[in-house]
């Protein structure tokens, strides 16, 4: 490396720290408090200046090593050969962590805080299966998924307060809510580009928790629902004392009582339900709806010339993917026994979303492995819960801008004309 | 009557803010093509830099016009800064990439620009107290007395001002030419020897300046701000530059004073409580009747 070069980018960092200067001096470096009456400004020159030099540093290491030409990055070669091994494995992993959620609550080392953590990796696995339906196979980016979560959780939670009906009852009842609820939207909206549909879909999910905050006679408002019903094992409700006339589920199987079983029946239902969303994702590819699915993301254009209606077709993909999510919904209802709008804000379809794209949009593994680092990375900076989001939303540039495809890019067509020539 | 005249100074009030917004989103539809998600977060930042100078100005005791100046001047430069890196850090790499990739990115950035406000200045709302204060009152007969704050008719002249000078810097200067230029083809622009990345930079800082001030004047206007703001306001402004056509400059300003004046109609006449309903309705209403809003041009697919 000449001499010049070392000048140039010592100059460049310097206007790097210039404009970190310009960004964290006024919001970082003058904080703002309230003291009685009015805002009062607090100084704190001391972390804007540990940022600037951070940002001087990281820069000038970053011209360093981009004027030597290395530019395959640390992080883009982890990423590519992470895909490497998972894309040729995919079965085998699939196998395996299958195996390993089966005996998972059985470990020696699996308390109750690893069965809650792994309940919730497990629901955003389910809705990010659910919402890879729409954006991974169909590429309609969906901004408000979770307003069919919330039409299955509060769809549950109603039918099964007011009307008693046991869980097996009301689940698909919730599914067929938000099912019709993603008709009810998709049918008008179906017919925009990618990403006025976005904002339309984030405005749905708006709506929808503006109704549920402000709707009193049914849906209680912010204060939410309570005591929603449990779910009982085939009629066994997981109760110390049961009521009469009725056996709880330790009694019937002569065990001693304790609250880990109902947590592990709730693990081995999402479980399951998560399984079964998979499974009729990956059949649903190869059925003439979801070869369309694919068809219509790559080119719509063609699609049409082919004589395949487009918006029936979305119509579909929106449909059963609202079903999964008032699926996992109500299995959320039925989990928290409380729910209120607070639960679907904005930032939650911003996590599922952020799940399938990180995935590799239409990855089935990718979602997992999604769920599994986001939500872990999640729960293992519980202590730094404010920066959490900064890193998360950080994340999602990062990985937009080196890998935009996802880490397990999957948009291989499942067929193709002449077989796979490798 | 009155209440309805009172209903459209308030409404055409805060449609100026949201249109100043909207020129935002609609500038930079127009030139990459992209929602940049992240412009109602860089708002937010702009009220908070004007809440920053307006609480320092304030103690050294300065004439008033002269710390609105002042603090708008502060605002605009260092919320340009923001709206400068915010693309050359997320969007840049992503120019060429498929569509929905610049789009999430801004999503990441709205997220971290959220939360880095308010990891910095802490997550309780900031109050302020009014700087402009008495208005004029008409009709003090009648029964409902209609106020015109000063602080009104200062955001409005304020708007009118700033679009005169917009349209001159869009319509007259070289500047103006290439930004046209680039929205109609980016390539043709580079082979004539134009910069298309410094233009869309100055796009970016244009469109940012511009929310910093909607930033200034919603601290004037309503006196709280938090570190939330910048997401439904980001919204109702987008839904507004869809109104008015996104692409078309008159059109995000049209947009904007009738998403103003649909918000506050429907607060006065119909209910409070659904007031953001209302703005987004008119988002879904208007793209399924009218997808190229009331100014916009048509769009046709080319295979």
């Amino acid at each position: 490396m000449e001499k010049k070069d070392i000048i140039q980018s010592f100059k460049d960092s310097l206007f790097t720290g210039l404009i970190a200067l310009a960004l964290f001096g006024p919001i970082v470096g003058l904080r703002t408090a309230s003291k009685g009456e009015g805002l009062f400004i607090t100084p704190q020159w001391g972390v804007v200046f540990l940022l600037v030099g951070l940002c001087i540093i990281g820069r000038f290491l970053i011209n360093l090593n981009s004027a030597r030409k290395t530019e395959i990055t640390f992080f883009s070669k982890f990423t590519s050969k992470f895909s490497a091994i998972t894309e040729d494995k995919a079965k085998h992993f699939a196998i395996t962590a299958i195996l390993f959620a089966a005996v998972f609550p059985f470990l020696p080392f699996t308390d109750r805080y690893f069965m809650d953590v792994a309940i919730m990796i497990l629901t955003y696995i389910m809705l990010g299966w659910g919402l890879n339906i729409v954006v991974g196979l169909a590429g309609l980016l969906d901004l408000g998924y979770v307003a069919f979560y919330a039409v299955g959780a509060y769809s549950y939670a109603l039918i099964a307060t007011t009307f008693g009906w046991s869980f097996w009852i009301c689940l698909p009842l919730a599914g067929v809510f938000a099912a019709f609820f993603g008709i009810l939207l998709g049918f008008p909206v179906l017919r925009l580009r990618g990403d006025y549909l976005a904002i339309v879909t984030l405005g749905f999910g708006e709506i929808i928790r503006i109704i549920l905050i402000n709707w009193y006679e049914v849906t209680n408002g912010p204060d939410g629902i309570t005591g929603i019903p449990r779910p009982s094992f085939f009629g066994l409700p997981f109760k110390r004392s049961p009521d009469e006339g009725e056996t709880s589920f330790h009694l019937f199987f002569n065990l001693e009582y304790s609250t880990m079983h109902r947590i592990i029946f709730l693990y081995y239902l999402i479980l399951v339900l998560a399984l079964i969303t998979n499974y009729f994702t990956l059949k649903i590819r190869k059925l003439p709806v979801g070869r369309a699915w694919e068809a219509l993301r790559e080119d719509e254009i063609a699609c049409k010339s082919l004589g395949v209606n487009p918006t029936n077709t979305k119509l579909t993909a929106f449909a059963i993917g609202a079903m999964f999510g008032g699926f996992a919904g109500s299995f959320f209802a039925t989990r928290q026994a409380f729910i209120s709008p607070e639960s679907f804000t904005f930032i939650e379809s911003a996590i599922i979303v952020a799940i399938v794209v990180l995935g590799g949009m239409g990855s089935q593994t990718g979602v997992v492995l999604a769920s599994i680092f986001l939500i872990g990375i999640t729960e293992m900076f519980r202590d730094l819960e404010q920066y959490r989001m900064i890193a998360f939303g950080g994340a999602m540039v990062l990985i937009m801008v080196f890998k935009p495809k996802g880490i397990l890019a999957n948009r291989k067509p499942t067929i193709l004309m002449h077989g796979d020539k490798k | 009557m009155e209440y309805f005249i009172q209903q459209l100074v308030n409404g055409i009030t805060l449609g100026s803010i949201y249109g100043l917004i909207a020129i935002g989103y609609t500038m930079v539809y127009g030139i990459i093509g992209m929602i940049n998600f992240a412009h109602g977060d860089i708002f937010m930042i702009g009220a908070f830099v004007a809440l920053i100078s307006f609480i320092i100005f304030g103690l050294t005791g300065v004439a008033l016009p002269i710390i609105l100046l002042l603090v708008l001047l502060i605002a605009m430069l260092f919320t340009a800064c923001y709206g400068w890196t915010v693309e050359k850090l997320a969007y840049k790499p992503l120019r060429g990439s498929f569509r929905l990739a610049p789009l999430i990115s801004a999503l990441g950035m709205s997220i971290v620009l959220q939360n880095y406000v308010q990891v910095a200045q802490g997550a309780r709302v900031k109050p302020m107290q009014p700087l402009i204060s008495g208005g004029l009152e008409f009709f003090k007969n009648s029964e409902f007395i209609v106020t015109v704050s000063y602080l009104q008719i200062f955001i409005v002249i304020l708007t009118i001002i700033l679009m005169g000078i917009f349209t001159y810097l869009i319509t007259k200067t070289d500047l103006g030419r290439a930004q046209r230029a680039c929205e109609q083809d980016r390539t043709m622009t580079a082979l004539l020897g134009i910069n298309v990345d410094r233009t869309i930079s100055i796009t970016f800082i244009i469109g940012s300046s511009l929310a910093s001030v909607a930033g200034m004047m919603f601290v004037l206007y309503y006196g709280v701000i938090d570190f939330y703001i910048g997401f439904l306001a980001g919204i109702k402004a987008f839904t507004a530059a869809v109104l008015g056509g996104i692409g078309s400059l008159p059109g995000a300003m049209l947009g904007g004073l009738l998403i103003g004046l649909i918000e506050t109609f429907w607060a006065g006449y119909v209910s409070l409580e659904y007031k953001d309903v209302a703005a987004f309705s008119v988002l879904i209403v208007v793209l399924i009747f009218f997808p190229t809003g009331f100014l916009g041009k048509p769009d046709i697919e080319k295979v």
